[in-house]
C-alpha cells in the first residue's frame, strides 16, 4: 500500500457515558485521499467517535492530531476551522430556502449590507461542477429529492473548505439509484484529495468503495484492514464476533389455509388517481409473500389500508375470513395482525415513553398489563425484560426512554413486540432498514421461524435480495397496481426489474432479449 | 440522612431552589435601583405571608385556584394539547356554581357537592367543546379556547347582570349558606381568613391527576396520544376520543377551581371588568411545576405566596406595584428557564468534576 500522509489521527480515545463505555481506547489513522470505512454494529460506538472528531463530544481520555499537530476540538466551529466537515444522517437544512441559501447559511458572502446571492450561486455552482455533484443552486430544498438534499449537505462542507469529510450512514436514506450516484461522488472527492470517513454497517458498500476499514465492536477497535485484502465474510465476522450466514436457511413452504385475502382493493389518492388500484392477492398460513417495487409506488398506502390506518374506497380485506375493511386499527390488531411499520419514529414507538411502556404499545389494555382498568407496571417490566433478552435489544435499562436507543435497537424493540404477540399475520415493512448484518440475520431468522410455525408473512422491502431470500411468492407493485405475481426465484430477476419499471407481466416477456 | 442528602443534590430539587434565589436577587437589584431597601421589602413580604394566622390563611386562599388552573393546563399539555382556555373554564365553573348555589334549596350535604359538581361539569363541557372541535374538525385548540374564553366572560357577565342580579348591586345574589364551602371552625381560628374545602380538594386533584395519567389504562392512552399521536393511532388507540377526554378532564379541574372561588371565598359573583386571569396564571404555574402534578402544587404556592406577600411590600414600604410585578416576574423567569440556572452553576460543576478527577 502506498503511504500517503496522515491527515488525522485519533489516539487512545475513550468516552464514557453513564453505565456504558462508548469508546474504549480507540485509535485510528486517516490518510489523505483515502476512503476509510468505520464499520460496526448498531450501538458499537461509531457515531460517538465521529461526534468526538467533529467536536460535539469531548473525549474522557486520549487526543486528536490533525496534520501531525495535537488539537482540542471543542465544538463544530473549531472542527470547521480545522477543515473537518460532517454529513449527518438526518439533514440539517432549511426547507423553504434555496440550495445556495442553505449552503452559505452562517457564512454568507455580503455586498454592502445585503447578501451577495449572485456570487454565492456562482461559487456553489463551481464547487458542484468540480466534484460532479450536479446541484442547481437556485432550487428550494423542499422541491428536491433526498439524494439531492444529501448532496447539498456535501456541498455545504466543501463550501466551508473541508478536507476531511465524515459521512454518517449516508446510504441509509437513499434509493438504489441514488446510492450508485453517491458512490461516484465519493470517488470523485477522494480523487480530488479529500479524506473521507464513512460510517456504515453495509458490507457491500465498503467492499465497493473503501480503501481501509476499521472495525469497532462494543466500543473497541477490533482491527484495521485493507479492504482489498479482505472480504465481506471476514469483515462481518470481525464486526459481529462470530461467523454470519448471509443465506437464509429455509425449506420449501407448506402453505395452509388462506390467512389474508385482499380483493380489488382501491385507495384514493390526493389528486383523484388511486394510489392503490384494484390490488388482489392472498397469503396462506406458512407462507411469506413479498412485495417488490420502487419506493413510492403505493406500498405505504396498501399497508395502511390493510391495517386499518387509511380509508379504502373499495374492495375487501379479509383475515381468516373476517372482513376488516372499514373497521378500526384495533379490530385489525385483534384479528391477529402484527405490523412492523415502515417509519419507526413516526408510528413504531412513542419516543418519550420508556422501553417498557413501548413494548406493550398495542396490547397495553390486555391482561396482565391492565388489570381492572389499572396499569400493571410490574407485568410490563417483566415483559420488556423478557423481550429485550430474547431479541438482544441493547440499552442501559428497560426504563430508559426509547429515544435514547440506537436506531437498530429501536427497530429490534419493535420487532420483538410485534413478533411475540402470537399473530396470525405479520406485516413487515422494511423490517431490516438500518440494521447491521448480525441483526439482519437475526430478524430474517425470526421471520422465517414465524412462517415455519404457520404464520402468514407480508413483506414489503426495497431490497431485492431480502425479498428473494425470504419470500415464497412475490408481487411487483408499480403506480399502485400489481404488475404480476410469481414464485420468488432469482431466475425471475430480470423480469422483476422490468416490472418494477412499469412493464406488466406478459409484456415483460416480450421485452427481454 | 444519606437519602436526604441525595434529594438535595438531585438536580430536579436544587435547580428550582436556586432559580428562586436568583430571581429574588434580580428582584432585589431592581428594588435597590428603584431606591427601596430590598431586605426590608422581602422582610415585609415574609411578614405579610407568615405574620398572622389571618394572612397565612389568606395566602393559602390565593394559592388554591392556582393549583386548579395549573393542573388544568398541565393535564391537557400531558395529552399534547395546549389549553389556553382554563380561564374560560374557570369562569364557567364560577357561573354554574353560583347559579346552583342561589337557585336550589337543599340540605348542605347535597347542595354543596351539587354546586361544586356543577362547576366542574361546566368547565368540562366548555373545554370539551374545544376538544370536540379539534377532534372532529381539526380546529386548533389554542384558537378555539381563546375564543371560548371571551364567550365565557361575556356569558358570565350576562348571567350575573340579568339573571342572578342582586338588586342595586353590581354582583349576583349571595349563594345560600347550605352551599358554602368555607371551613368555619378553621376560619374562626384564623381570624376569619377565608379558608375553604377547595384547598383540600385541590390537593386531592393533584393526586387524581397523577393517578389518572400514570396508573390507569386511560392515562396510558392519553399520554401516548400526547407524545406521539401517529404512534397512538398505529397502536389502535382512539386518538380523537383521547383529545376530547383529555380536554374535559382538564376543564373539570379549572371548573372546580371556579366553583370553589365562589362557594368558598366570595359567596357571590361580581360583574367582571376584565377576565380575572386565574387561567393565565395557571399556564405560568404549570410551567413552574414542570407539568408535574406535585410540582404544580409547589408552583402554585410560590406564585400565590409571591403575589399575596407582595401586597406587604406595597403596604409597608410603598414599593410600587410595577416593581413588585418585576420581582415576581424575574423569579418565574428563572424557574421557567432551567437552562440559565444550569449555566450559572456550570463553574461549580466544573470544579467538582476536576476534584473527582484528581481523586481518581
Amino acid at each position: 500500500m502506498e503511504q500517503r500522509p496522515i491527515v488525522a489521527e485519533l489516539k487512545g480515545i475513550t468516552k464514557r457515558f453513564p453505565g456504558i463505555v462508548a469508546n474504549d481506547n480507540i485509535s485510528l489513522q486517516l490518510r489523505k485521499g483515502e476512503i476509510h470505512a468505520l464499520l460496526g454494529e448498531n450501538g458499537a460506538g461509531k457515531s460517538t467517535l465521529m461526534n468526538i472528531l467533529f467536536g460535539l463530544y469531548q473525549p474522557d481520555e486520549g487526543h486528536i492530531e490533525i496534520n501531525g499537530s495535537p488539537v482540542v476540538i471543542d465544538g463544530a466551529g473549531k472542527a470547521i476551522e480545522l477543515r473537518i466537515g460532517m454529513v449527518h444522517q438526518h439533514f440539517k437544512l432549511v426547507k423553504p430556502f434555496t440550495v445556495a441559501e442553505n449552503i452559505i447559511l452562517g457564512n454568507e458572502p455580503t455586498k454592502g449590507a445585503t447578501i451577495d446571492i449572485k456570487s454565492a450561486n456562482e461559487r456553489v455552482k463551481q464547487i458542484s461542477e468540480q466534484y460532479g455533484l450536479k446541484v442547481d443552486p437556485r432550487v428550494k430544498i423542499e422541491d428536491i429529492t433526498v439524494g439531492m438534499q444529501q448532496r447539498v449537505e456535501i456541498l455545504k462542507t466543501l463550501y466551508r473548505g473541508a478536507d476531511i469529510l465524515i459521512f454518517d450512514e449516508p446510504t441509509a436514506v437513499l434509493t438504489v439509484q441514488e446510492i450508485e450516484e453517491l458512490i461516484v461522488i465519493l470517488r470523485n472527492l477522494a480523487r480530488e484529495g479529500k479524506s473521507i470517513i464513512l460510517i456504515t454497517h453495509k458490507l457491500k458498500e465498503i467492499m465497493e468503495i473503501a480503501d481501509t476499514c476499521t472495525v469497532i465492536r462494543r466500543g473497541k477497535v477490533i482491527g484495521s484492514v485493507s479492504v482489498k485484502e479482505s472480504n465481506e465474510r471476514q469483515l462481518a465476522e470481525m464486526m459481529v464476533g462470530r461467523s454470519v450466514s448471509f443465506q437464509v436457511d429455509k425449506q420449501k413452504s407448506k402453505p395452509g389455509k388462506p390467512v389474508l385475502e385482499v380483493k380489488d382493493l382501491v385507495v384514493p389518492g390526493e389528486h383523484g388517481k388511486p394510489v392503490v388500484d384494484h390490488v388482489t392477492f392472498d397469503i396462506r398460513a406458512g407462507e411469506v409473500f413479498g412485495i417488490a417495487g420502487v419506493d413510492g409506488n403505493g406500498q405505504t398506502q396498501l399497508i395502511e389500508a390493510i391495517t386499518g390506518m387509511r380509508k379504502a374506497s373499495g374492495g375487501s380485506v379479509k383475515v381468516l375470513g373476517k372482513e376488516l375493511l372499514g373497521t378500526s386499527v384495533r379490530t385489525v390488531t385483534e384479528a391477529g395482525v402484527s405490523h412492523i411499520p415502515e417509519d419507526r419514529h413516526k408510528h413504531g414507538l412513542v419516543l418519550d415513553f420508556s422501553v417498557s411502556e413501548n413494548m406493550v404499545l398495542n396490547n397495553y389494555y390486555k391482561e396482565p398489563f391492565t388489570h381492572k382498568g389499572l396499569l400493571n407496571y410490574k407485568a410490563m417490566d417483566e415483559n420488556a425484560k423478557k423481550l429485550a433478552e430474547q431479541f438482544d435489544v441493547r440499552m442501559s435499562g428497560i426504563h430508559t426512554e426509547a429515544r435514547s436507543l440506537s436506531g437498530g435497537n429501536q427497530q429490534k424493540a419493535i420487532i420483538a413486540r410485534e413478533l411475540t404477540r402470537d399473530p396470525e399475520l405479520i406485516i413487515a415493512v422494511q423490517p431490516t432498514r438500518g440494521l447491521d448484518v448480525g441483526a439482519i440475520e437475526f430478524v430474517h431468522k425470526q421471520l422465517i421461524e414465524a412462517r415455519n410455525a404457520g404464520k402468514a408473512v407480508l413483506l414489503v422491502s426495497f431490497e431485492l435480495e431480502e425479498l428473494y431470500g425470504l419470500s415464497d411468492r412475490l408481487a411487483v407493485i408499480y403506480e399502485g397496481r400489481f404488475m404480476g405475481q410469481m414464485e420468488a426465484d432469482e431466475k425471475n430477476e430480470e423480469q422483476i426489474g422490468l416490472m418494477m419499471a412499469g412493464n406488466a407481466m406478459g409484456a415483460a416477456a416480450g421485452h427481454t432479449g | 440522612m444519606q437519602r436526604l442528602n441525595q434529594i438535595f443534590t438531585k438536580q430536579s430539587t436544587y435547580v428550582p431552589i436556586l432559580a428562586i434565589i436568583l430571581g429574588l436577587i434580580v428582584g432585589a437589584i431592581v428594588m435597590w435601583m428603584g431606591g427601596f431597601n430590598p431586605f426590608e421589602a422581602y422582610k415585609a413580604m415574609l411578614v405579610k405571608i407568615f405574620g398572622t394566622t389571618y394572612d397565612f390563611g389568606e395566602a393559602i386562599r390565593q394559592v388554591t385556584p392556582l393549583i386548579f388552573t395549573g393542573l388544568s393546563v398541565a393535564f391537557a399539555f400531558r395529552a399534547g394539547l395546549f389549553n389556553i382556555g382554563a380561564e374560560g373554564q374557570f369562569i364557567m365553573g364560577m357561573t354554574a356554581a353560583t347559579w346552583v348555589g342561589i337557585n336550589t334549596d337543599l340540605p348542605w350535604f347535597i347542595h354543596l357537592p351539587l354546586a361544586v359538581l356543577a362547576g366542574g361539569l361546566a368547565g368540562a363541557i366548555w373545554s370539551g367543546l374545544a376538544g370536540w372541535l379539534k377532534a372532529s374538525r381539526g380546529i386548533n385548540e389554542v384558537i378555539s379556547t381563546i375564543m371560548l374564553n371571551w364567550i365565557a366572560y361575556y356569558f358570565a357577565n350576562f348571567m350575573v347582570r340579568v339573571v342572578m342580579i342582586e338588586k342595586g348591586q353590581n354582583r349576583s345574589q349571595d349563594v345560600l349558606p347550605s352551599a358554602s364551602a368555607s371551613i368555619d371552625w378553621l376560619s374562626a381560628l384564623m381570624d376569619n381568613a377565608r379558608v375553604h374545602w377547595g384547598t383540600v380538594i385541590a390537593l386531592l386533584c393533584s393526586g387524581i391527576f397523577y393517578y389518572i395519567l400514570w396508573k390507569t389504562r386511560q392515562g396510558y392512552e392519553l399520554r401516548a396520544s400526547g407524545h406521539n399521536a401517529d404512534a397512538a393511532f398505529y397502536a389502535g388507540i382512539n386518538v380523537k376520543g383521547s383529545i376530547v377526554k383529555a380536554m374535559m378532564i382538564s376543564g373539570a379541574f379549572a371548573g372546580l377551581g371556579g366553583a370553589f372561588e365562589i362557594l368558598g371565598v366570595f359567596k357571590s359573583m361580581a360583574v367582571m371588568n376584565a377576565q380575572p386571569g386565574y387561567g393565565f396564571d395557571g399556564i405560568a404555574v404549570s410551567l413552574l411545576g414542570g407539568n408535574n402534578p406535585f410540582g404544580i402544587v409547589f408552583g402554585a404556592i410560590l406564585f400565590g405566596f409571591l403575589s399575596y406577600g407582595s401586597q406587604g411590600m406595597n403596604f409597608e414600604l410603598e414599593v410600587p406595584n410595577e416593581i413588585i410585578r418585576i420581582v415576581i416576574g424575574s423569579v418565574i423567569f428563572f424557574v421557567a428557564s432551567h437552562g440559565i440556572v444550569k449555566w450559572f452553576l456550570k463553574p461549580f460543576f466544573k470544579k467538582r468534576r476536576e476534584e473527582k478527577k484528581g481523586a481518581a
